[in-house]
């Protein structure tokens, strides 16, 4: 179980600065559950984007967006409404949001923050991670977790040891960085690399009491 | 003396030292004192290549008490932001007034590969972190007591890399999070380097092209194949073959380091030369490159 939080609207409102139209795309695994995805999730973001004079091209859930298959296939039957929408919104962990960036073209914005791992870790069947470090920052990234990605978790930008596209611990691992830079300029956004000093805030890795009394945490007291 | 005064007035040649594995300094600091008078500044390396060493905030302070001028290199691997704005302010109380943030090589690289990477903050935010120490304020926002520190705050870029703009692009961000000159990787491409300030002179600050000398044709080709950033390219490794008890001397890599400096000079605000033990051939470098 995957425990996620929804973003603040504002902050989710930031990210779609200058942006006319998103599509809506909420998993229904552990996030529906969380109520940050699923079915009602998804429609009371969408009232509220469309308050906000953000126009919603489409909406809808995929059971699991860890699930790399899954979200092509929904991708496929939504395409046209995706194509004319400006970006994605993501209700999901910061895994489902990796997956669905990596299977197209399309700049995804993270509506949720990824929390807790609870008690079935490693179930997610895709090579994405998620640090659950509290505080997504994939809108900056273009979808690819510089947290996991990059040996220092480097927030800023890549190191000065990127040799050959690849990392100055391991010839056979990809420089995070690079990756992020490549997907950034393909999708236009490399002015989000740009973007002023981001700090990690480890205080937000610690699920708040307030979080601690949902059902899910409820189940695991003794 | 604060480099960020130098610019203006001349071609500023910086060279380093390391401090050493045992807490007997004294050798250290007489390697330091054959560069005496003959560079503006000396960097201390902070732990370099993630190996464990004597301290650098401890070295910069012996090398101010003789007189000369230290910058303080600080990496991001070992210590959160509490302790590096916390060692910064107490370089401050030394007198130590130029410093060099860098990320800093990951722990696997060293010889305690075990160790936890800190990373706490990079380059960038630790920049960010001295300037608002400098504005009278830690990085949580808390206030300073009494006067705040002033630095000379360096930073570094790797002008060669492949592909560059993503290392354009964090340099402007240190630029803007309050780097005011910098110190550049190993250089021995001129062209890209030409290349790569066209781009960067439109940032405004002063940049220090990197000179490693070189030792020998294994160190080049170790350094092709492993050290990011950095291409020795085959002219120069042919210049080290030819004359293997010259190259051995050291005359070769004096000769190649000084031929790099004249041709760069013309496109950068200064030099900063790295010797890797070789301390006692700076001046001669410096003497060839019609610099002294």
């Amino acid at each position: 179980m995957i425990v996620s939080q929804q973003k603040p609207i504002d902050e989710i409102l930031k990210m779609l600065e200058g942006e006319k139209s998103v599509f809506v795309v909420g998993c229904n695994g552990c996030a529906e559950v969380c109520e940050t995805g699923g079915e009602k999730a998804c429609v009371e973001l969408k009232q509220k984007l469309e308050a906000s004079g953000i126009k919603v091209a489409g909406c809808t859930v995929v059971d699991f967006m860890c699930n790399k298959l899954l979200d092509s296939l929904k991708i496929l039957r939504h395409k046209k409404k995706i194509d004319s929408a400006d970006s994605i919104l993501a209700l999901t962990c910061g895994i489902g949001v990796q997956a669905i960036a990596s299977v197209i073209d399309k700049y995804v914005h993270p509506a949720n923050n990824t929390i807790y791992l609870g008690g079935f870790q490693g179930l997610w069947p895709s090579i994405e991670k998620c640090a659950e470090c509290g505080d997504c920052v994939l809108d900056l990234t273009g979808g690819i977790c510089p947290v996991i990605n990059c040996s220092k978790s480097l927030l800023n930008g890549p190191c000065g040891g990127t040799k050959n596209s690849k990392c100055e611990i391991d010839k056979e691992l990809d420089c995070g960085w690079e990756k992020i830079y490549n997907r950034l300029k393909k999708l236009n956004r490399l002015e989000n690399f740009q973007k002023l000093v981001k700090l990690r805030d480890y205080s937000k890795m610690f699920p708040s009491a307030e979080l601690r009394n949902t059902g899910f945490y409820d189940i695991e007291k003794e | 003396m604060r480099l960020t005064e130098l610019f203006s007035k001349k071609f500023v040649v910086t060279s380093e030292i390391g401090p050493p594995k045992g807490w007997q300094i004294e050798k250290c600091l007489q390697e330091a004192e054959h560069l005496k008078g003959k560079v503006d500044a000396i960097n201390v390396t902070d732990n370099q290549s993630s190996v464990m060493r004597f301290g650098s905030l401890a070295t910069c302070h012996f090398l101010k008490d003789r007189g000369i001028e230290p910058v303080y290199q600080v990496v991001c691997r070992d210590r959160n932001r509490i302790a590096l704005q916390s060692d910064i302010l107490s370089a401050a109380a030394f007198g130590i007034e130029n410093l060099l943030l860098l990320t800093g090589d990951h722990t696997k690289l060293g010889d305690h590969p075990q160790a936890k990477p800190v990373f706490d903050l990079d380059s960038v935010s630790l920049i960010y972190a001295v300037k608002k120490l400098e504005e009278g304020q830690d990085l949580a926002g808390n206030k300073l007591e009494s006067e705040p520190p002033k630095f000379s705050i360096g930073a570094v870029v790797s002008p060669c890399s492949d592909p560059v703009e993503p290392q354009l692009i964090k340099m402007e961000k240190k630029v803007k999070a309050g780097a005011q000159f910098f110190q550049t990787q190993a250089v021995y491409e001129t062209d890209k380097f030409v290349k790569f300030m066209e781009k960067a002179k439109q940032f405004g600050v002063p940049v220090m092209a990197g000179i490693v000398v070189l030792k020998s044709v294994g160190m080049a080709r170790y350094m092709n194949e492993n050290v990011a950033g950095v291409y020795v390219p085959d002219n120069l490794i042919e210049e080290l073959k030819k004359d293997k008890e010259k190259t051995k001397s050291g005359q070769t890599g004096i000769e190649i380091a000084a031929k790099l400096i004249k041709e760069l000079k013309p496109y950068c605000q200064g030099v900063h030369i790295m010797p890797l033990g070789w301390d006692d051939k700076v001046p001669k470098i410096i003497e060839l490159a019609g610099l002294s």
